[in-house]
């Protein structure tokens, strides 16, 4: 005899294979496709056969090694220093391009430190892959949690019957409606270096005492405002699902705890929060993801630019499929991008199980 | 009944047969030009007459927003079912023709005698596109801040040297009237103009993004020695701050010569007529500066092709061959600023004639116009040099980065099997 999951929920299934058939056409099947394509070196526009090439692709992508530079010696064998008393040391180009090291050819610098006299750099076979992780778990790290509280303090202040407050949740709300490129257009002339309206508005702030910053020009501050926009762009949609949670939490929680002589804090901490529990890691995981998925202000506003300090993976993932016509190459980053979300999201479900 | 019923079967057979040997074969056509209505007339105007004029063939175009156009045809592609003439762009037209996407053309070689060279096609001994026009691209500025800080005004035949500009810069700099002397454009980070509109200056300090003897090599000559001093004197533009960065505001880019935030401007003859309102008869449109191996201006526009899996490659042909009168020409001229493939066609232009404010444009291409790379790997090439020139502007090391990009177009070319060259 049939289970009952096929044979009485006819009409579910009804209802349900259209969605499936769609999920499974335009996200399962092209999943499996990209993983295929980053076996082979599949170009876009190209008369060659496809060939497997095996893992070559993540190599290129993931190779890392340390190489220890020892200092330049003067004839004495003493450590020659420059001007500012800084050692001196060869050229990375003299292991990188040479030829007793042909193992290192073709790798870069991507970080260095000193230990002793020499120095001890880590050079990667893709310095850009490498910072565009980096840079995309910045993002992640930062704006996830960030977002995810200042959604919840907004839903909570519009969560009061005030006369128009609606007005107030419409405001807040704008910015996600509006598209995120026309978003990032205008934002980008809020950082104008020159004369956008963020540095005009620090300089009439301090009386002129503030210096502009070019804020999306400059590598150590260019991260950081696309991660401020991002923020205020979608905190929004957030806020709304915070809300939904909270007006799920039954008012007479509340009047129980006003009873019980709660203060505001213990209010929000043993009724509200607890309630809140599964909007909380249905938002986290929302956002995580969103944030891995970081394009479109890249796009506009830097283009993974200045230095690749706005470098991310899904920006390289389209870059490198598109605009250099490696399909393969784009897949691989797809492919490694689906894995860290999915370990993370995980551990994400892990840490938030419901404890019996 | 049997007589009259052979009769009206005959005359049926009859009216199809007519009708079939006035039918004419539909030939399809895809375009960039999507929402450019001045554009768009021009052509309209071309296939109507060229409908008119025989009764073989009936061109129908289809026309795209540029910005969606070449993702648009390697998609038909793809699924294969490209038309039969489609435009493409000069630097792409190898990869294209590579790729199998489209043909070499068979028209009439006297018809192209007079063109531009760089308006046509060539790669590999077969012409497979032409080109009804041209774009060039020269230093906008005006006569009067030059004589205001005593520059000599360069010419055709003696442009500036490289210590000629630095000077000029710094010497406007010091004057403290504008933000910056020299606008190069770097808002402009999107699409194809740093590699169109830096890579010229690259090649006249005697560099080049790939060795053209092959097409197989770019590590020694991007990153040789005169790559690197190309590479120093850019760099040095922007520490010494002549000239705005990447992160460039594009209203600026746009306006900012006429408003008076940049004294000179490294732009296009697509640009141009809005300088010569503004300024009048003060604008002076100057050739690039000679870094020491002639100077150059990147070339090659918007040209036609048949494509490989056209049915009726001579219809497409023909359409092409009719589209090349110097008439048409002068229409697209007139109507969106482009300079005509032809010396008698710019001649009976409106911007380009004689004595007509931006003749010039038409003399830089045919003096200083140099193509770019003509080899199937160019876009991959261009994608790369021109994040080389974000990065050296903003501070990287130079020699670090060229050798960077010139191996990574290096193992472009080799994972393309030398792209077959």
């Amino acid at each position: 005899m049939a289970s009952s999951l096929l044979r009485s929920d006819r009409a579910g299934w009804g209802f349900a294979i259209p969605a499936f058939a769609l999920i499974g056409t335009f996200i399962v099947l092209p999943f499996f496709f990209a993983f295929y394509l980053s076996l082979t070196n599949q170009r876009l526009i190209s008369p060659n056969p496809t060939e497997f090439v095996g893992l070559d692709n993540y190599r290129s992508l993931l190779g890392v090694a340390v190489v220890t530079l020892e200092p330049e010696r003067g004839d004495d064998g003493a450590v020659l220093r420059d001007e500012d008393g800084n050692i001196e040391y060869p050229s990375l180009r003299s292991v990188t391009r040479n030829d007793d090291t042909p193992q290192y050819r073709g790798m870069r610098e991507w970080f260095r430190w000193s230990s002793g006299d020499d120095a001890r750099v880590v050079i990667a076979r893709d310095v850009v892959f490498m910072k565009a992780l980096v840079n995309t778990f910045t993002f992640v790290l930062v704006v996830a949690p960030c977002q995810a509280a200042l959604a919840l303090g907004l839903a909570l202040l519009i969560n009061q019957r005030l006369r128009g407050i609606n007005v107030f949740r419409g405001i807040y709300f704008m910015p996600v409606v509006v598209s995120i490129v026309v978003v990032s257009l205008l934002w980008r002339f809020i950082y104008d270096g020159q004369d956008g309206l963020l540095n005009n508005l620090l300089s009439g702030l301090t009386f002129g005492l503030f210096q502009p910053v070019d804020w999306l020009g400059n590598p150590s501050t260019a991260l950081g405002s696309i991660i401020v926009m991002s923020i205020w762009q979608a905190v929004g949609f957030h806020m709304v699902i915070w809300l939904a949670g909270l007006q799920t939490i039954s008012p007479t929680l509340y009047e129980a705890a006003d009873i019980e002589g709660a203060t505001k804090w213990q209010r929000f901490r043993f009724v509200t929060w607890p309630g809140l529990r599964n909007t909380a890691v249905l938002i986290l995981i929302v956002i995580t993801m969103q944030c891995f998925a970081l394009f479109a202000q890249i796009d506009v506003m830097t283009k993974g630019g200045p230095l690749d300090s706005t470098q991310t993976l899904v920006f390289q993932a389209v870059e490198r499929g598109y605009g250099k016509q490696d399909i393969s190459g784009g897949s691989t980053i797809s492919v490694l991008l689906f894995l860290i979300v999915l370990c993370i999201s995980l551990i994400q479900r892990w840490l938030t199980r419901e404890r019996t | 009944m049997n007589i009259r019923l052979t009769a009206f079967a005959t005359t049926a057979l009859g009216a199809i047969w007519g009708a079939q040997a006035f039918a004419q074969t539909e030939l399809t056509m895809w375009y960039h030009g999507a929402g450019n209505p001045e554009e768009s007339a021009v052509l309209d105007q071309i296939v109507e007459e060229f409908n008119a004029s025989q009764s073989d063939w009936s061109v129908v175009v289809q026309s795209f927003p540029a910005g969606a156009y070449n993702d648009t045809v390697i998609a038909g592609a793809l699924a294969g079912n490209l038309p039969d003439i489609i435009d493409v762009d000069g630097p792409v037209m190898p990869s294209w023709a590579w790729a199998g996407y489209i043909q070499p053309l068979e028209i009439d070689q006297g018809t192209i005698e007079n063109f531009l060279p760089t308006a046509i096609g060539r790669w590999k001994d077969d012409i497979y596109s032409v080109g009804l026009w041209e774009a060039a691209v020269a230093m906008v500025t005006r006569r009067s801040v030059l004589e205001k800080y005593d520059i000599r005004i360069p010419t055709l035949a003696e442009p500036w040297t490289r210590d000629e500009l630095d000077a000029a810069l710094e010497a406007i700099q010091e004057g403290g009237e504008f933000d910056y002397p020299l606008d190069l454009g770097m808002a402009w980070s999107a699409d194809e103009w740093y590699p169109y509109a830096f890579a010229p200056f690259l090649q006249s300090f005697g560099g080049d993004l790939i060795d053209r003897s092959t097409y197989l090599e770019s590590d020694g000559v991007l990153n040789g020695d005169a790559g690197i001093e190309f590479g120093e004197w850019w760099q040095s533009l922007f520490d010494r701050e002549l000239v705005p960065g990447t992160s460039q505001d594009p209203a600026d880019r746009d306006s900012g010569l006429i408003d008076g935030k940049y004294a000179m401007s490294w732009n296009g003859n697509w640009a141009a007529a809005n300088a010569v309102e503004a300024f009048g008869d003060d604008v002076l449109f100057l050739p690039a500066p000679d870094f020491g191996n002639g100077p150059k201006i990147g070339a090659a526009s918007w040209q036609f092709a048949v494509s490989a899996s056209s049915d009726h490659p001579e219809g497409a042909n023909q359409f092409i061959e009719f589209m090349l009168q110097d008439r048409w020409q002068v229409a697209f001229s007139n109507a969106q600023a482009v300079i005509p493939a032809t010396s008698s066609a710019a001649a009976e232009s409106e911007l380009y004639a004689e004595g007509a404010p931006m003749a010039v444009f038409y003399d830089l291409s045919k003096e200083q116009a140099l193509l770019r790379p003509v080899t199937p790997g160019y876009p991959v090439m261009a994608k790369i040099f021109r994040k080389a020139l974000a990065d050296i502007a903003s501070g990287a090391d130079v020699a670090d980065t060229l050798d960077a990009a010139a191996d990574e177009i290096d193992a472009d070319i080799e994972a393309n099997s030398g792209y077959g060259n």
